[in-house]
């Protein structure tokens, strides 16, 4: 059984850990391995390599407990652990040739106009949220993102990582990853838009 | 400025990173240009539904950790010599 720490008390916990308490350490798995699965898996494409990576980052924590500063919360700093190595396994790993992304980014006109005109939303996208099978499309159109632009929408828009930290974390220059931040998004948005779309009839004039 | 470079400055418009004669210009096509104005909605929209579909309360996670990966790691720590 898990100790009876709550789990705000993040200072008791840490000190449980570097008194060597087993239940502290089981407390930490339990409270925190779901969510470093779901963005290993996210940055992976795999929920054996996920578990593989969650694995030894809890180990590799444990063992650095008494470098942990208390700078960030313990969560933060069990998550840059976790992706750190997600993203070492995603550089080791076989790479299949990467899907271009262009064909998902807005085209133009010679006279810089959009080609495409854009109908709305059937709905406002909270609303659309609140759906589960939505919910579920949007996570399974981020996995189908080519792994160099998935990562950086997954560290800056769902880890909240800032610009700088991405860059650093992934080896790139702030602008090369503003660049293939924005690129995700819009493609994102081109995956998205046939099923949000308003049904015929219904859009905007 | 037309709609390429609208499109160009979206991300920075977003963050609120725009320097304000770009901003001005931009606004200003974007009063002018439906079509604009509906690309940024749904741009926008796309960071929201990232969030909320693969974020902290994601209905994704699993109520409980996986049994085996919890005893896997409490296992592996009592043999990792360094710990």
């Amino acid at each position: 059984m898990a100790s009876a720490t709550p789990v705000g008390d993040e200072a008791g916990l840490i000190a449980q850990l570097r008194a060597g308490d087993e239940s502290a350490y089981e407390q930490v798995v339990r409270t925190y391995g779901g969510r470093l699965l779901a963005v290993t898996r996210r940055i992976l494409g795999s929920d054996e390599d996920a578990r593989d990576v969650v694995q030894d980052a809890f180990l590799n924590a444990f063992r650095s407990v008494d470098r942990f500063e208390g700078n960030s919360k313990l969560s933060t700093w069990l998550h840059r652990i976790a992706v750190n190595a997600a993203l070492m396994k995603l550089r080791t790993r076989k790479r299949k040739p990467e899907q271009s992304i262009e064909t998902f980014l807005p085209a133009f006109l010679d006279d810089g106009h959009h080609e495409e005109r854009f109908q709305s939303w059937d709905e406002p996208v909270d609303q659309a949220m609140e759906r589960a099978e939505i919910r579920q499309l949007v996570r399974a159109k981020i996995d189908e993102l080519p792994d160099s632009y998935r990562t950086v929408l997954v560290l800056r828009d769902i880890e909240g990582l800032d610009t700088e930290e991405t860059a650093k974390m992934l080896g790139l220059s702030v602008n090369a990853t503003k660049i293939r931040l924005h690129r995700a998004r819009q493609a994102l948005r081109t995956m998205l838009a046939p099923h949000l779309a308003a049904t015929p009839g219904k859009a905007a004039s | 400025m037309k709609c390429r470079d609208l499109a160009d400055f979206l991300m920075d418009y977003v963050s609120g990173e725009l320097p304000e004669e770009n901003r001005a210009h931009f606004e200003l096509h974007l009063e002018r240009c439906r079509n604009c104005r509906e690309y940024l909605v749904q741009y926008e929209g796309c960071v929201k539904a990232g969030r909320i579909a693969c974020g902290e309360a994601s209905d994704e996670l699993p109520a409980d950790v996986p049994e085996d990966l919890v005893k896997a790691v409490l296992a592996a720590r009592k043999l990792d010599p360094s710990q």
